[in-house]
């Protein structure tokens, strides 16, 4: 990743040479490693066209992130589980989050010969609680009937290290499930159930892997994964009792539906909205409120307002989601706070 | 010196001269200096370790005083309500790199009795030699890769059999699902095999060939002089073959991570999920909170502690076996 990152500085640096007389703003930032394709991707872009504003991300991971800009080494931070209170309030300036782009986290599964699996609403809590342990119980197949489901132990393939994937599962499951609310909770990282049918793999790539390679395996990861490594996911039923498939409409539906507040920290916990996707988040950059160089604030409005003007048109081809009209209007509303 | 620079005739007397010529103040200091430098080189050993030690310590402090013995007994990992037990991870640390050492072990000595007791011309021997140190220069995430891909499938039909037929034993007590101890200690054996077989092999070629000559002098037949004569002359250093693959085995992580299935339970079915204490650490530290970092550290001390101890025993061990065989 290391010769990545420089490539995009270089070509950043190259660049700007012919604006070398302006004066050149270097950002530094750090954090999630699930908006990184299309954050790299925003970034080189920017570079090229910002007169002399450059951008560097690092994926080091949200929590990790948080951690830089409440020890301001970084200019500002990206996060998918947000900010909590406590850790705002360790920033004496304040911080702003801005949602900056969506997702979705899909369940994939392996399955041979089923196909548009449909997962109730009551049963995919219970198979990550460990209490559906077999692919034919009733409930699956009552709303799979046309489906020829094995007589196979269900295998749940899970994240191993702390993850905001994890923090946005878990956040949905609770919402959806008392039981799963009373256990494992919310959280980057829960205690899971302890059974041989529960196995661990690090990062999106491994839990996609070990699916890919496990019969009766389902696991949870992001879209972009899902639709790159062409495995097969559920649809799930949402809070309408639709049942959505990811990667359509599904995800705008459900962030059209979101109401943000003033600090913009919204979880889609369960979104509503008849084809709304059920697990769909935002993920966000996170900036200080008041920055001490004002040349530094320049650049990074410039930076937001490129993220949220041209940066949306690609989210749909990187596997992302785009966000609505209305969200980005409010997003622009947040970011004039910052200086 | 200016004869040096002169000509032919005289350099030669010079060089005779310097033969007998005391030491030059320069000899002195070269002498003194190399002295000084390896003294240095063995201290800086000394102090790093002690220094990781001391570092390492002093960040786990606060966890080893929150937790106490309780770290080490318990077996449940959760972040969120603060409490953190790593018996499950000793255990699978335990489990897997003796499981590896004793496949990898097995195949490595005799891999090394093969290339070394003239079972092939040399040259074969030594392309063979190569290859097999090649598997070292192969980085473990390209091993745990393999292993999802490659050593899960191919063990899958065989796994599910023994499960079915012999289930009641509690070695095949649970169905293979994907990643879980076999094939971690798998993989971990391919990886110390490199190691076992190379110091194996040195050990096996230090045996002077008179020994061998006599051996089959006295009318032993080739098997009679590998396994009676050869291995017990190598024994020495065959051990400390097994002990550095096992000591390979204990910190072995990337492959480990990815194949081991990373689950906080303690079974002694080889096709569960299990944890190890390099896995737990990888995986956790990049995104540790300020709550996890001395817990972390801890787990990392008790690892040097485990290692540690495995080469205290090692070494106790071989020199109690060279006693018994001085007295015989």
């Amino acid at each position: 990743m290391k010769p990545f990152l420089l490539g995009i500085l270089l070509a950043s640096t190259i660049s700007c040479l012919p604006a070398a007389a302006q004066d050149k703003v270097r950002l530094i930032g750090s954090g999630a490693s699930f908006p990184f394709p299309i954050y790299s991707a925003w970034f080189k872009a920017f570079g090229k066209t910002s007169d002399g504003v450059t951008v560097d991300y690092q994926a080091k991971g949200s929590g990790a992130g948080i951690q830089d800009l409440i020890n301001k080494t970084v200019d500002f931070a990206a996060s998918d589980s947000g900010m909590t209170d406590d850790q705002m309030k360790k920033v004496p300036g304040g911080v702003q989050l801005l949602p900056m782009t969506a997702g979705e986290v899909v369940l994939a599964y392996n399955l041979p010969g089923v196909t548009n699996l449909r997962l109730p609403r009551d049963v995919y809590p219970a198979i990550f609680l460990g209490k559906i342990t077999k692919w034919n119980d009733p409930k699956i197949a009552a709303a799979n009937p046309s489906a020829k489901l094995p007589d196979l132990p269900i295998t749940v393939v899970r994240r191993a290290e702390s993850s905001g994937t994890t923090f946005v599962l878990t956040n949905h499951l609770n919402a959806v499930s008392d039981e799963w609310k009373k256990g494992p909770g919310v959280g980057n990282s829960v205690n899971w159930p302890t059974s041989d049918k529960f196995v661990a793999a690090p990062k999106n790539d491994g839990v996609t892997a070990t699916v890919k390679q496990t019969k009766g395996a389902i696991g949870y990861i992001e879209y972009s994964y899902a639709k790159l490594a062409k495995v097969e996911n559920a649809h799930l039923q949402n809070r309408a009792g639709q049942y959505v498939a990811a990667g359509g409409q599904g995800g705008e539906q459900a962030l059209a539906a979101a109401k943000l507040p003033p600090d913009m920290r919204l979880w889609l916990s369960d979104p509503d909205g008849a084809s709304s996707y059920p697990i769909t988040t935002f993920t966000w950059m996170v900036f200080y409120k008041k920055y001490d160089d004002p040349k530094k604030a320049a650049a990074v409005k410039k930076m937001i307002d490129y993220c949220l003007s041209e940066g949306q048109k690609i989210s749909t081809k990187m596997g992302y989601l785009p966000l609505p009209e209305n969200v980005v209007a409010e997003v622009r509303k947040a970011a004039a706070g910052i200086n | 010196m200016p004869e040096i620079a002169s000509t032919q005739p005289l350099d030669q007397g010079s060089a005779a001269n310097s033969i007998s010529a005391p030491p030059s103040t320069f000899d002195y200091v070269a002498d003194r200096g190399f002295r000084w430098l390896s003294a240095a080189g063995a201290a800086l050993i000394l102090i790093l370790v002690a220094a990781i030690v001391w570092e390492i310590g002093g960040k786990a402090l606060p966890g080893i005083q929150e937790h106490g013995l309780d770290f080490i007994t318990s077996t449940t990992w959760d972040v969120k309500e603060g409490r953190f037990g790593i018996l499950p991870a000793i255990w699978g640390t335990l489990y897997s790199s003796l499981l590896a050492l004793i496949i990898g072990g097995i195949f490595g000595v005799s891999m090394a009795i093969f290339l070394t007791q003239d079972f092939l011309p040399p040259q074969l021997a030594a392309i063979f030699r190569t290859i097999v140190e090649l598997l070292a220069a192969i980085p473990s995430v390209v091993y745990g890769l393999w292993g999802i891909f490659v050593v899960v499938p191919t063990i899958r039909p065989a796994a599910d059999w023994l499960h079915e037929t012999l289930g009641v034993i509690p070695f095949f007590g649970s169905s293979l699902s994907g990643p879980g101890l076999l094939p971690a200690a798998l993989v971990l054996a391919i990886m110390i095999l490199p190691t076992v077989a190379a110091v194996s092999q040195d050990a096996l070629r230090l045996v002077p060939y008179k020994v061998k000559e006599a051996a089959y002098g006295m009318g032993t037949t080739r098997w009679e002089a590998i396994l009676r004569v050869l291995l017990p002359a190598a024994r020495n250093g065959i051990f400390g073959a097994l002990v550095l693959g096992f000591g390979r085995a204990l910190g072995e992580t990337m492959a480990l991570a990815m194949l081991i299935g990373n689950s906080n339970q303690i079974s002694l079915s080889l096709f569960a999920p299990a944890n190890t204490l390099a896995a737990l650490l990888a995986l956790n530290f990049p995104e540790a909170g300020p709550r996890e970092v001395p817990v972390l550290m801890y787990a990392a001390l008790v690892l040097l502690a485990i290692t540690l101890l495995v080469n205290i025993a090692g070494s106790a061990i071989m020199s109690y076996s060279n006693r018994q065989g001085a007295v015989k």
